[in-house]
């Protein structure tokens, strides 16, 4: 093969993969307001879908004469909902979110340290003969 | 701090809380599990303060909260007798609940502050979020009211019923879901907003009424999961992982816990949920074949030289125990029992009691080690080398018309085969059937003993019996 034949079909194979990237790009501008539009609710959606393996998994193997202490310290670790009532208290004027605000960390707070310490209580009486 | 720090804080909370269940895979392990659990709380309560933007006039409240919060919960964990615990975990579930519908009217009026749109320019998304979430939690925290209150004894532990009730449930279900379509087309009106709290607070008033008061170790659990699904809905509307994890866990939990209560009756989930079970129409079949058949009564005099002349006990606790607060008096009878050199056990029933894993929890309290307590698949054959089986306040869980009575209202559960020990000591107030209306053909087998009397007195009498 002679190089003129070979630059020649280089040149082409050039001219190709330019035309490839330009329809990409094209591609891509068309695609990206969808994409950004749906990532964040399907970002959240995986996470909670895969929680939701994890929780069963986990909780099948939590051994069944603790099942009380169970229920106790998710009420403790649901109660991370006070995430959503102090922002909702900090990040805001105004006398309504305050209020709401305020009776939910008050909610919250109850069950934090109801559920984890009422939990301690319980896994404390549990012993072994040994 | 920066919004990626405070995601990754939020994400260690959410592990250490996956933690915190992965622990309780055994008692062992428990401890530290919810230690983990707490700190988890710790850094994700740190993160949000830590917050960039948060306002000083917005510390007050946050801080005030807590201090009030805190101490309230801390002084009921502390005081609160281990027989209470079915209604105090029911009373926290309504708190969640409660919580929830107070998170989702914050993020109504201070959408900024979610970075969910403005007041009354909410994205269609968020405001779909947040009514789930509203929904869900105000049902949460009137069902689980009136679980309290029939736990608590503040109401009757009959079921509730009336013509139509169902449809009832129905329609104002349909009617909930109509107010949130109005409600996201509108772009979240604050009228249509309480609307729904107060038509879902009626609901989950209205659905838990008809169940019955031996059913609510199946609604405490399935109000754990509602909790759990409510702290989702409101996750998603703040955008929040930890929140969304944690939702997620406790919704799985509560779920699973509800299926093995169920299974430990036999019964499935809608069966419970509609209701009724327990009332009088369940005992026909049990009561006809009772007739005037004898029964073989003995004291505790009796009772003690049985059992010290055995080689293997196995106690079978139930809610008779519990409401009898006899767990202590037991524990001192397998005391003796073991100084005599007799092989003691405790068997446990799935359902035994008013919560999932109450039984386990007071005999805890009593010091019973947990290797001593087992499981109904662990301990099922042992009852054939047993030479007593001392029955304490537990009825249905024991009766064999579960394998035999196709008719009988309790036919398919699982049982602990007491009937296969040598002697039978069943500890009862009086002859009445158990929870389910079903008479016990137990009672007039030749190797049952009926104790007649209160659980605590009875046993603490056998104690004294043994003493000498």
């Amino acid at each position: 093969m002679n190089s003129n034949a070979l630059a020649d079909q280089a040149h082409q194979l050039a001219g190709n993969a330019n035309d490839l990237a330009h329809r990409l790009d094209t591609l891509s501008s068309i695609a990206a307001p969808a994409a950004a539009a749906a990532e964040p609710f399907i970002y959240l959606l995986t996470i909670f879908l895969l929680a939701c393996f994890v929780g069963y998994y986990v909780v099948w193997n939590v051994t069944p004469a603790l099942h009380s202490p169970l229920m106790a310290v998710t009420n403790g670790i649901s109660s991370v909902i006070i995430v959503g009532a102090m922002l909702a208290t900090g990040l805001s004027h105004g006398f309504l979110p305050h209020l709401f605000g305020f009776l939910a960390v008050t909610l919250a707070s109850v069950n934090i340290f109801g559920g984890f310490l009422v939990t301690q209580r319980m896994l404390s009486m549990f012993k072994s003969k040994r | 701090m920066s919004s990626n720090l405070t995601s990754l804080l939020y994400l260690i909370a959410a592990v250490l809380f996956i933690l915190a269940l992965r622990g309780l895979s055994s008692p062992v392990t428990s401890r530290r599990g919810n230690q983990y659990g707490m700190i988890g709380m710790a850094i994700a309560v740190a993160a949000t303060l830590g917050r960039h933007g948060m306002l000083a006039e917005g510390y007050i409240w946050i801080v005030a909260g807590i201090l009030v919060g805190g101490a309230a919960g801390a002084y009921v964990a502390r005081s609160i007798a281990m027989t209470a615990l079915p209604q105090l975990v029911a009373a926290f579930h309504s708190l969640v609940g409660l919580a929830a519908v107070f998170v989702a009217a914050g993020a109504l009026n201070a959408p900024a502050a979610f970075n969910i749109g403005l007041p009354h320019h909410i994205h269609t998304q968020s405001l779909i979020e947040m009514s789930v979430g509203l929904a869900i939690g105000a049902i949460t925290f009137s069902g689980s009211l009136i679980a309290f209150a029939k736990l608590q004894a503040l109401m009757k532990g009959t079921p509730i019923l009336f013509r139509f009730q169902h449809q009832l449930n129905l329609v104002l279900g349909l009617v909930i879901l109509a107010l949130i379509v109005v409600f996201v087309a509108q772009g979240g009106p604050q009228t249509v907003f309480w609307v729904i709290a107060v038509l879902a607070m009626a609901l989950g008033f209205l659905l838990i009424i008809p169940i019955g008061g031996a059913d609510m170790p199946v609604v405490v659990s399935m109000l754990n999961s509602y909790s759990g699904w409510a702290a989702c809905g409101i996750g998603f509307t703040i955008q929040n992982l930890a929140l969304i994890i944690t939702g997620a866990l406790v919704g799985a939990s509560g779920a699973i816990l509800s299926y093995v209560m169920c299974k430990g009756m036999n019964r499935s989930i809608f069966n419970v949920l509609l209701g009724g079970f327990g009332t009088d129409s369940g005992g026909v079949s049990g009561a006809a074949a009772g007739g005037d058949r004898t029964v073989k009564s003995g004291n505790a005099e009796d009772a003690a030289f049985i059992m010290k002349n055995a080689s293997k006990v196995i106690i079978v606790p139930g809610y008779g125990m519990a409401v009898a607060q006899a767990q202590h008096a037991v524990r001192e009878m397998a005391d003796h029992l073991k100084a005599e050199g007799v092989d003691v056990r405790y068997a446990i029933h799935p359902v035994a009691g008013r919560m999932p894993g109450h039984m386990n929890v007071l005999l805890a309290e009593a010091n019973v080690p947990y290797d001593d307590v087992f499981e109904l698949e662990q301990i099922n054959n042992e009852f054939s080398t047993a030479d007593v089986a001392y029955v304490i306040g537990a009825n249905d869980v024991t009766n064999p018309a579960a394998k035999t009575d196709t008719g009988s209202a309790i036919y398919g559960m699982p049982i602990l085969d007491v009937e296969k020990a040598r002697t039978v000591l069943f500890i009862k107030r009086s002859m009445a059937s158990g929870y389910a209306g079903v008479d016990n053909e137990l009672f007039f087998r030749p190797n049952t003993m009926m104790l007649f009397g209160d659980a605590k007195k009875m046993t603490e009498e056998v104690v004294q019996s043994l003493d000498h």
